[in-house]
C-alpha cells in the first residue's frame, strides 16, 4: 500500500498520537462527578476530542490531495534545537560565555550560507553585547565561566 | 466630565520619564521588528517577556503594546518601499503602495500610511476609554457560568475567524486548553502530565511555548523557505502628500478606521482580514476602480487605517474581560499574570494607573510613531539590508537568555526546543499557531470557571442556559458555528483568507 502523503493525513496521524497518549497516560486520573469535578475530566474530554479531530483528518485526508508545500531545511530542524540542546547544558557546566558563543555558532551553522569569520565575529559581538547588556546591566547572576 | 478626569489620569501617568522612556523602547523595538522580516511581534514579545518582570506592571504593559502597534508601522514601511509586508497586517499595502513607490510617490504613501495609523489609532484610544469601563461594569456581574460560556465564545469564534482550516483551528484550540492544564491541579493538588518531572508541576511555562513556536519554529520554517527581496533603489524625495492625495484619503481613512474598529473586538481576526476588507470597500466605492494595483492612495490609506484601528481595539476585550482576542493579546494577558494580576473587569478598579496609563501611551506611542517614521525612514531602510543569515543567530541568542531568566532552568530551554520543532511542524501541516496560545492561556482558567459553575449549581449542567447572559453567549457560539459551517459562506471564507 502506498502511504499517504497528505497534509490531512499527517495532521490526523499528529492529533490521534498526541490525544490518544493524553488518554493513555490519563487514564487513572480521577474524573469526579458532574458536582465535583476530578482532575482527569479536563483532559480526558480535550485527549477525546483530538482524538476525533485526528480521524475526521486522516478520513479526510485519504481523500484529498493538497501536499505539504514548500521547501524545508532538514538541517535547520535538527541543528537548532541542538543549538539550544547545547546551550542549555553549558549554561549548567561551563557559564554564560561559552554557552552563548556556541550557541550563536551553532545557530548560524544551521542557515544556507556559512561564513566562517564572519560567524565568529558575531558570535564575538552577540556574546560580549549579551554579557554587558544581561549580567552587567540587568545583573543576572550567571557566572561568566564555570567549572564542570 | 468623568471621562476626560480618568484621561487626564492616564496622562499623567503616562507621561512620568519612565513611562515615556519604556514607550519609545516599545515603539522602537516594535518599528524595528516591523521592518525586519522573519520575526513578528508576536516572537519578539516573548522574547522581551522575561525583561519586564523587573519593571512596573503599568512600563511593561507600555512597552510591550508599543511593540505591537510600532510593528504595524514598521510593516508598512517595507510594504510600499520593497513590495515585502513585514507583517501579515500590511500584505494589502503592498498593492498599491509599492506601485506608488515605483511612480516616485513614496513619500506620499508613507505619509499617508502614518496620518492614517495616527488618525485610527486615536480613534481606537477614545474607543476603549469610551467603552472599557461600562463593559467592565457589566462584566463585574460575572460569575463561573458567564465566563465559562463567555470564553467558550471567544475561543470558538477566535478559531472560526483566524485565518486557514477552521477544523484545524479549533483542534489547535482543544491542543492549547490540553497543554495548559500540565502540571499541578490547583483544586485537588493532583499531578497531570508531570511524569515526575519538578519544572512541569508548575505547569508548561507560557514564554516557553510562545518562544519555541513563533522564534525557533519561525526561524526553522524561513531557513527552508527562504524568501527573495529586492530593494527598490528610489530616494524618497518631497514626503509631503499633495492637497489632492489627502482630500482622496479623508474618506478612506474614516471608513478604515470604522472597519478596523468593528474586527478589532471581534476575537481571532487577525489586522489582515481588517486591511482587507478595508480595500475591498475602498474598490467598491471608487469612481475608477481599476486605478487599484495601479497605485491608488485610497488603497493606502483605508487599509492602513484600519490595521492600526484593530490593532488598538484588541484591547478592549483584553483590559475589559480579560479575554484575549489575538495571540498577541493572549501573551499581554500573560505579561500580567506573570506580574501578579488577575486580568479581569477588577483590573479597571483596583489598578486604574494600568488601564487609563496605557490607554494614554497608546496615543503618545502613535504620535511618536509619526515623528519617528516619517524622518527616519532612510534609516529603516538600511536596517532592511542586514542579511538574515545575521539576524537569526542573534534572535536565537535573545530567546535563549530570555527564556533561561525566567527560572534558571536547562529543562525549560530544552522544552523551548521541541516547542520550535513541533511549531514547524504544525506551520507545514496548516495548523494555525495563534489560537493554540489562546487555548493555551484559557485552558486553566477555563477547567476553573466550569468546576466552580458545576458546583454552584449543584451538578446540574444546565446552568448555562439557564441564566440569561451565559446563555446568549452560548447562543452566540452555536450560531457562529451554525453560520460557518454554511457553505456559501464557507467558500467565501477560504476566499478571503487565502
Amino acid at each position: 500500500m502506498r502511504i499517504p502523503d497528505s497534509k490531512d493525513f499527517w495532521s490526523g496521524i499528529m492529533l490521534i498520537a498526541i490525544g490518544g497518549a493524553a488518554l493513555i497516560i490519563g487514564r487513572d486520573y480521577p474524573f469526579g462527578t458532574a458536582l465535583r469535578m476530578g482532575a482527569g475530566f479536563f483532559p480526558l474530554v480535550l485527549g477525546a476530542a483530538l482524538v476525533l479531530f485526528g480521524v475526521y483528518f486522516a478520513v479526510r485526508g485519504l481523500k484529498s490531495h493538497d501536499r505539504i508545500e514548500g521547501n524545508w531545511s532538514p538541517r535547520a530542524l535538527i541543528i537548532l534545537p541542538l543549538a539550544f540542546v547545547a546551550f542549555g547544558l553549558l549554561m549548567q557546566h561551563a557559564g554564560f560565555v561559552p554557552a552563548l558563543f556556541v550557541l550563536v555558532v551553532g545557530s548560524a551553522a544551521a542557515g544556507t550560507e556559512f561564513r566562517l569569520i564572519e560567524v565568529l565575529l558575531l558570535a564575538v559581538f552577540l556574546t560580549a553585547l549579551g554579557v554587558a547588556v544581561f549580567v552587567w546591566a540587568l545583573g543576572l547572576p550567571y557566572p561568566l565561566f564555570s567549572g564542570p | 466630565m468623568e471621562l476626560f478626569q480618568q484621561l487626564i489620569f492616564g496622562f499623567s501617568v503616562a507621561l512620568s520619564w519612565q513611562n515615556l522612556l519604556y514607550c519609545l523602547i516599545g515603539v522602537s523595538v516594535g518599528t524595528l521588528i516591523g521592518v525586519l522580516p522573519g520575526i513578528g511581534p508576536l516572537g519578539t514579545i516573548a522574547i522581551l517577556l522575561p525583561i519586564t518582570f523587573n519593571v512596573a506592571p503599568v512600563g511593561a504593559l507600555i512597552m510591550l503594546a508599543g511593540i505591537y502597534y510600532g510593528a504595524q508601522y514598521g510593516g508598512s514601511t517595507t510594504a510600499i518601499l520593497v513590495n515585502l509586508p513585514g507583517e501579515t497586517s500590511s500584505v494589502v499595502t503592498c498593492i498599491d503602495g509599492y506601485q506608488m513607490a515605483r511612480q516616485g510617490r513614496a513619500g506620499p504613501a508613507l505619509a499617508i500610511a502614518a496620518i492614517g495609523s495616527f488618525f485610527a489609532g486615536t480613534v481606537g484610544t477614545l474607543l476603549i476609554a469610551l467603552f472599557g469601563p461600562p463593559l467592565a461594569e457589566v462584566a463585574l456581574e460575572f460569575a463561573a457560568p458567564e465566563y465559562f460560556s463567555l470564553m467558550l465564545m471567544s475561543l470558538v469564534a477566535a478559531a472560526v475567524l483566524a485565518q486557514g482550516d477552521m477544523a484545524k483551528s479549533i483542534a489547535m484550540v482543544a491542543l492549547g486548553l490540553l497543554l495548559g492544564i500540565v502540571g499541578r491541579d490547583v483544586n485537588t493538588g493532583f499531578e497531570r502530565y508531570s511524569f515526575g518531572i519538578t519544572e512541569l508541576s508548575d505547569g508548561i511555562g507560557f514564554i516557553v511555548v510562545a518562544v519555541g513556536i513563533f522564534a525557533m519554529g519561525e526561524i526553522i520554517a524561513n531557513l527552508g523557505d527562504p524568501e527573495e527581496r529586492t530593494i527598490f533603489g528610489s530616494k524618497v524625495t518631497h514626503l509631503f502628500p499633495t492637497w489632492d492625495d489627502m482630500k482622496q484619503s479623508i474618506g478612506p481613512i474614516l471608513r478604515g478606521t470604522a472597519i478596523g474598529s468593528f474586527f478589532g473586538v471581534l476575537p481571532g481576526t487577525g489586522p489582515a482580514i481588517a486591511s482587507f476588507s478595508s480595500y475591498m470597500v475602498e474598490k467598491k466605492l471608487a469612481a475608477d476602480p481599476s486605478r487599484f494595483g495601479r497605485g491608488a492612495i485610497e488603497g493606502v490609506a483605508g487599509p492602513e487605517s484600519a490595521n492600526n484601528a484593530d490593532a488598538q481595539c484588541k484591547f478592549i476585550p483584553m483590559l475589559t474581560l480579560g479575554l484575549p482576542a489575538s495571540g498577541v493579546m493572549a501573551l499581554m494577558l500573560g505579561a500580567l499574570q506573570i506580574q501578579g494580576i488577575q486580568p479581569g473587569p477588577e483590573v479597571m478598579t483596583q489598578r486604574p494607573e494600568l488601564f487609563w496609563g496605557l490607554i494614554a501611551s497608546m496615543w503618545i506611542g502613535n504620535l511618536m510613531l509619526v515623528i519617528l517614521n516619517l524622518p527616519l525612514i532612510g534609516l529603516w531602510v538600511k536596517l532592511l539590508t542586514v542579511p538574515y543569515r545575521l539576524l537569526f543567530p542573534a534572535i536565537m541568542a535573545f530567546s535563549a537568555i530570555g527564556i533561561y531568566s525566567v527560572n534558571n532552568s536547562s529543562f525549560e530551554i530544552y522544552l523551548t526546543a521541541l516547542f520550535g520543532v513541533l511549531g514547524f511542524v504544525w506551520s507545514k501541516l496548516g495548523f494555525p499557531p495563534a489560537p493554540l496560545l489562546l487555548g493555551f492561556v484559557l485552558g486553566p482558567m477555563m477547567e476553573e470557571n466550569l468546576r466552580r459553575a458545576m458546583l454552584m449549581a449543584k451538578g446540574d449542567p444546565s446552568v448555562f442556559v439557564t441564566r440569561p447572559i451565559s446563555l446568549t453567549f452560548i447562543i452566540i457560539t452555536i450560531g457562529i458555528l451554525i453560520v460557518m459551517i454554511a457553505p456559501a459562506i464557507r467558500k467565501r471564507r477560504a476566499e478571503i483568507t487565502d
